[in-house]
Order: C-alpha cells, then sequence, then structure tokens
C-alpha cells in the first residue's frame, strides 16, 4: 500500500510540471509576437513601442525559449502567476482573493450534485426497467445535455424576473448562492446518477449479491449493505472527476451570475487579452484537479481493499 | 428486479431474438435490431434528421435573409411574418436559427472527427507499441486531463483567437485524450489474442496488424464514444460562443445567438430560450442515440 501511495504521489509531480508546459506552449502557438499580447489594446503608436521594450525587458522575452521556459517554471514553482496587464497587481494576489467564493460555489454544487445524483442512481438501478427508471435517466440526460448557462438563464428568468425570489447575480447572503450552485450541481448531479446506476447494475450480478438474497438477507439490506458498498468504488472516482468538472463548469456559470471567483476572473482576462490573468487562472484550476485526483486515489486505497494488496 | 427477473428478461430476450430469426445472423444486425428497439434512441434520431434538414437545406426552409436588419422591426414577437420573432437587430429569428443549425452541427460533426482520427491514431500506436512510447503519451494526456471540460478548449482559443478554424482545432484537441484512452485500452486487451498472433506469425507488418486487425475490432468504441463526442462538441462550441470565443457574430450561431439574447432577458426572453432549447434537444437526441448505440455494440454491458 504504501508502495502505491508513494508512486501515486510522484505521477501527481509530473503531471503539474506537464500542466505548467502546457500553458507555457500554448502561449507560444500566439500569432507573432507573443510581447504584443502583452500591450493593451488601447495602447496606440509610440506608447505602444515602448510599452513593448518595456515588456520585452521585464518579461525576458529576447532571451533564448529554454531559458524562457525555465523561468516561467521557476517563477511559477514558486507562485508567482505574473503581473495583471491592467491593473498592474500581481496574480497570484487576485487569486488568493476569490479562490475563497469559487470554493464556496464548488463545494455547495459538490454537496448538491452529490445528495441528487447518487440516490436517484441508486434507485434508478433498484427500478430498472420500469417506467421510474426510464424517467430518472432521461431527467439526468437532460441535466448532461442542457448547456448549463443557459439553464442558468432560464433560472433567472423564472425566480429572478417573473417570480422575483431570487437575486439575479452577485455576492451576498446564502440566498445568492441557492441559483449558482443549482446549476453547477444539477448538471454534475445528472452524470452522476447515470454513473451511480450503471456501476449498481454492474454489482447487482455478482454472486455474492445473489448469496446474500439466498441467504435472506432483506432486499433493502442487501442493496444498501452489499451492493452500494462495492458500487460505491467507481463512484469515488466519479466524484473525484466531477471536482474537475465543478471548476470547469463554474467558469462559466460565474459570468453568468457575476460571482467573482477565479472563473469570472479568468473570463475577464480573456475579454482583456490579459494573458497573464488567463495562464494564472487556468494553472490554478489545473493544479486544484491534478490534486483533486490525488486525493480520490488515495481515497480509493481506503474504499477499496485490493488496491493494498497490490 | 430479482436476479430470476433478470434470467428471466435474458430468456425473453433470446426467445425475441430467435423469434425474428436473428439470434444466429451478424453482429451488425443484430445490433442495428437491438437499437431500432430501443423507442428513446429513434426519436433523438428522427429529432436529429429533422435539424440536419433544416441545417442542410437553411436557405429553402428560411423564410427571410438571415442577416437583413430591419431598425423598424426590433425585438418584435413571434407573428405569422416572423415565426419565432425578429431579434434586436429585426433579423428573421427562425430564419437565423436555421442558419445558426448549419454552423453548430458542421463545427460539432467536423472538430469530432478529426479529434477521433487523432485519438484513434494516438490509441492505437500507444497501445500497440507499449513500453516508454506508452507511458510518454498516456502522461500527456493525463496532463491534458487535467484541463477539465471548456478550459482547455478557452487555453487555445484565448491564445489562437476565435475562427471557426481554430474552433475545429480546438475541439479535435478536447476529443483526442479520451479516445486515445479507449482505444488504448481495448488495444491493450485485443493484441494479446490468438488471431493478432497468428497474424504476426504469418509476417504480417506493424501496420498491417494494427490497421487491419486491431482497428476493425475497436470500431464499436470509437463509434460510441464519437457519437457522444459531436455532443459535447457541440456543447463545448455553444460555450465558447457564449464566452465570445466561439464563431463570431454576424454569423449566426446558437451559442453567440444564446449570448447576444441574454442582454434582452427582460424585453425578449425568447431570443435566449430558443437557441438554448435547440442545444439542448440536440445534445440530448446525440446523446440518447450514443447511448443506444453502446447498449446495441457492447453485448456484455446490459441495458
Amino acid at each position: 500500500m504504501q508502495k502505491y501511495i508513494v508512486k501515486r504521489l510522484l505521477l501527481a509531480i509530473p503531471t503539474i510540471l506537464g500542466a505548467i508546459t502546457l500553458v507555457w506552449f500554448a502561449m507560444q502557438l500566439a500569432p507573432g509576437d507573443p510581447a504584443v499580447m502583452f500591450v493593451p489594446p488601447d495602447f496606440q503608436g509610440e506608447e505602444a513601442e515602448a510599452y513593448l521594450a518595456l515588456v520585452n525587458e521585464k518579461y525576458g522575452f529576447n532571451d533564448p525559449l529554454p531559458i524562457q521556459y525555465l523561468r516561467y517554471m521557476r517563477n511559477t514553482l514558486l507562485g508567482d502567476f505574473g503581473t495583471s496587464l491592467r491593473t498592474l497587481r500581481p496574480v497570484t494576489e487576485d487569486l488568493v482573493r476569490r479562490v475563497p467564493n469559487t470554493v464556496r460555489l464548488g463545494f455547495a454544487a459538490f454537496l448538491l450534485s452529490m445528495a441528487v445524483g447518487i440516490p436517484l442512481g441508486v434507485l434508478a438501478a433498484i427500478k430498472r426497467g420500469t417506467w421510474i427508471d426510464g424517467t430518472l435517466m432521461v431527467i439526468a440526460l437532460l441535466g448532461v445535455s442542457m448547456p448549463n448557462f443557459w439553464f442558468g438563464y432560464v433560472l433567472i428568468l423564472i425566480f429572478g424576473l417573473f417570480i422575483p425570489i431570487l437575486p439575479p447575480s452577485g455576492l451576498g447572503g446564502a440566498k445568492h448562492m441557492i441559483m449558482p450552485s443549482i446549476v453547477v450541481g444539477l448538471s454534475i448531479a445528472g452524470s452522476l446518477a447515470r454513473y451511480s446506476r450503471s456501476s449498481m447494475l454492474e454489482v447487482v450480478n455478482h454472486d455474492y449479491v445473489r448469496t446474500a438474497r439466498a441467504k435472506g438477507v432483506t432486499e433493502y439490506n442487501v442493496l444498501v449493505k452489499h451492493a452500494f458498498r462495492n458500487g460505491l468504488i467507481p463512484i469515488v472516482t466519479i466524484l473525484g472527476i466531477n471536482f474537475g468538472f465543478i471548476l470547469a463548469g463554474s467558469v462559466i456559470i460565474e459570468q453568468v451570475f457575476a460571482w467573482p471567483g477565479v472563473g469570472l476572473y479568468l473570463i475577464d482576462g480573456i475579454s482583456g487579452r490579459d494573458f497573464p490573468v488567463v495562464q494564472g487562472a487556468v494553472l490554478l484550476i489545473a493544479i486544484a484537479v491534478v490534486m483533486a485526483n490525488l486525493v480520490t486515489d488515495l481515497l480509493l486505497v481506503y474504499v477499496d481493499p485490493r488496491i493494498r494488496y497490490e | 428486479m430479482t436476479h430470476a427477473g433478470q434470467d428471466q428478461v435474458h430468456k425473453q430476450k433470446i426467445a425475441q431474438l430467435e423469434a425474428d430469426e436473428l439470434l444466429h445472423i451478424s453482429g451488425v444486425r443484430r445490433a442495428w435490431y437491438e437499437f431500432r428497439r430501443n423507442r428513446f434512441a429513434l426519436v433523438g434520431a428522427v429529432f436529429i434528421i429533422f435539424i440536419a434538414l433544416m441545417a442542410i437545406l437553411a436557405p429553402v426552409v428560411s423564410t427571410h435573409d438571415p442577416y437583413k436588419q430591419s431598425l423598424r422591426k426590433r425585438m418584435k414577437p413571434p407573428s405569422a411574418e416572423h415565426f419565432l420573432g425578429t431579434d434586436e437587430l429585426g433579423r428573421d429569428f427562425y430564419s437565423r436559427l436555421a442558419y445558426g443549425a448549419r454552423v453548430s452541427l458542421f463545427v460539432g460533426i467536423v472538430g469530432t472527427a478529426a479529434g477521433v482520427i487523432s485519438g484513434t491514431i494516438v490509441g492505437l500506436i500507444s497501445g500497440f507499441f507499449g513500453g516508454w512510447t506508452d507511458t510518454l503519451v498516456m502522461r500527456v494526456i493525463d496532463v491534458m486531463y487535467a484541463f477539465p471540460g471548456i478550459v482547455l478548449a478557452i487555453l487555445f482559443v484565448a491564445v489562437l483567437g476565435p475562427s471557426l478554424f481554430n474552433l475545429i482545432i480546438v475541439l479535435a484537441i478536447w476529443a483526442t485524450p479520451t479516445l486515445s484512452r479507449i482505444v488504448r485500452s481495448n488495444v491493450l486487451s485485443l493484441k494479446e489474442q490468438d488471431y493478432v498472433q497468428a497474424a504476426r506469425a504469418l509476417g504480417a507488418g506493424r501496420a498491417r496488424i494494427m490497421f487491419l486487425h486491431l482497428l476493425p475490432n475497436t470500431l464499436a468504441p470509437i463509434i460510441v464514444y464519437a457519437t457522444l463526442g459531436v455532443a459535447g462538441a457541440i456543447l463545448t462550441t455553444a460555450g465558447l460562443g457564449f464566452l465570445g470565443l466561439g464563431v463570431q457574430p454576424p454569423q449566426a450561431e446558437w451559442g453567440n445567438m444564446l449570448s447576444n439574447g441574454r442582454q434582452y432577458l427582460r424585453k425578449a426572453p425568447l431570443l435566449m430560450v430558443f437557441p438554448g432549447a435547440l442545444i439542448s434537444m440536440t445534445v440530448i437526441s446525440i446523446n440518447l442515440i450514443g447511448d443506444a448505440l453502446r447498449d446495441a455494440l457492447d453485448p456484455y454491458i446490459q441495458s
């Protein structure tokens, strides 16, 4: 088991380094001089020229590429994501201030998706082949297939404008969190319900479940104590993957509800052509995803004893 | 349902197949038979055919020029002349939706196709050669998975700039990791099978084994995930369009129409509601087809 944990920890390192490399590499794809992207679009003529020279010196765009790469890698690993072009504030500082908002929204969405997705998936598996199963799975598919930003606007339309009982946007009390977390949570809940169902169905066919039935265990105990425990293993993996999708989902949803988190920061960075901001936010998401996958895999050690004996 | 109940279902299924003289026929025909029996998938298929026809025949079925503006007819409600009303520049909304279907479907299908091809090749090579090649490819794919959903697409479009071509490239990059993982895991189990060993013993080259022996046997999962991939690609395109990184206005595309419509949520909510509803229904239909294909093509997954 220790070997597995050490191996898994070591695997996360090249993935994070790779993510930093990918973000750096993406910037090299920019057509023309990368320094041009660092010049705010409202700078014209000589002003732009002067700024360009400044940028080239400050960011070392005149250095050979390998040197630039290593410098970017070093700065990032030391937690320095560069400086915003528009506000001239360190990106790291901005991100640190916004992370709690995204975490709050993400956590609420995560809990909601589990509370809705897993029970519905298990219920559909128990009632497989019936109209309950069919209806639940169509609803789950609806959750997966709707563009979540559209769902967000439909909710704003209904609960913000037609029956104004919820604030349509912004940061505030618990009321402000209801709509965004429902929107992010429900699309994840849909996929979670689908996975939970198929994961349960796989387990239900095993011999030990049949044995449990044969020796007279009640149907409820068969499902909850026997089937669900093993059915949970793939679900735990999915929860880790969902963490990433919640982050990705909140990128767009924060824009819909003007929720000042990492996602809105990223989108502001894109519309302002503020490339260090885009790099920083994307990288932060990637590192969070790698960490979440790491935690999931370590959690699996406790859920699935087979890994311990490998 | 109890286990005895499942056995019952299986017996019924076999009896049904026998009655239809389908038990001993080829896999493709049986898969088609299984697929046809799935009513949800049929509804999805009918809707997709409808949308595809709307896209192909957009110049025929549209009632107005989708780009002709009329300042006197801004944001009009649905009427006899304008089935779904007009948008904020007085353009016929129904015609714009029909033309928008073209872009959304085209980008989704072409982007996914490119991703399926590159993902299949990467997966074949990675699984077949194994060793260092495999380790390296899988590490790169792990890195790509660190950028969930739309984030990877955002990163590349933000740099490359939004254009139809870049959008397709980005969708191809987006679809590659999933496809390569699926193809790879299939190749890993297939390459140890006797028929591959036999081909090798007969002196078949690597390329021949990969493309003539391994590829045909991984086609089923490739088809399934290509279908589901189109659904994902359409959603991603819409998301990018919403963020202003997708197809650029004035060209009609469902994502940017939706994004446009949100500014007029109060005055003309339909401008936001319709494109989103069309995206949702299209994506659901494709997903239903994909699910049914998975059930029909994989004899080991029970519906």
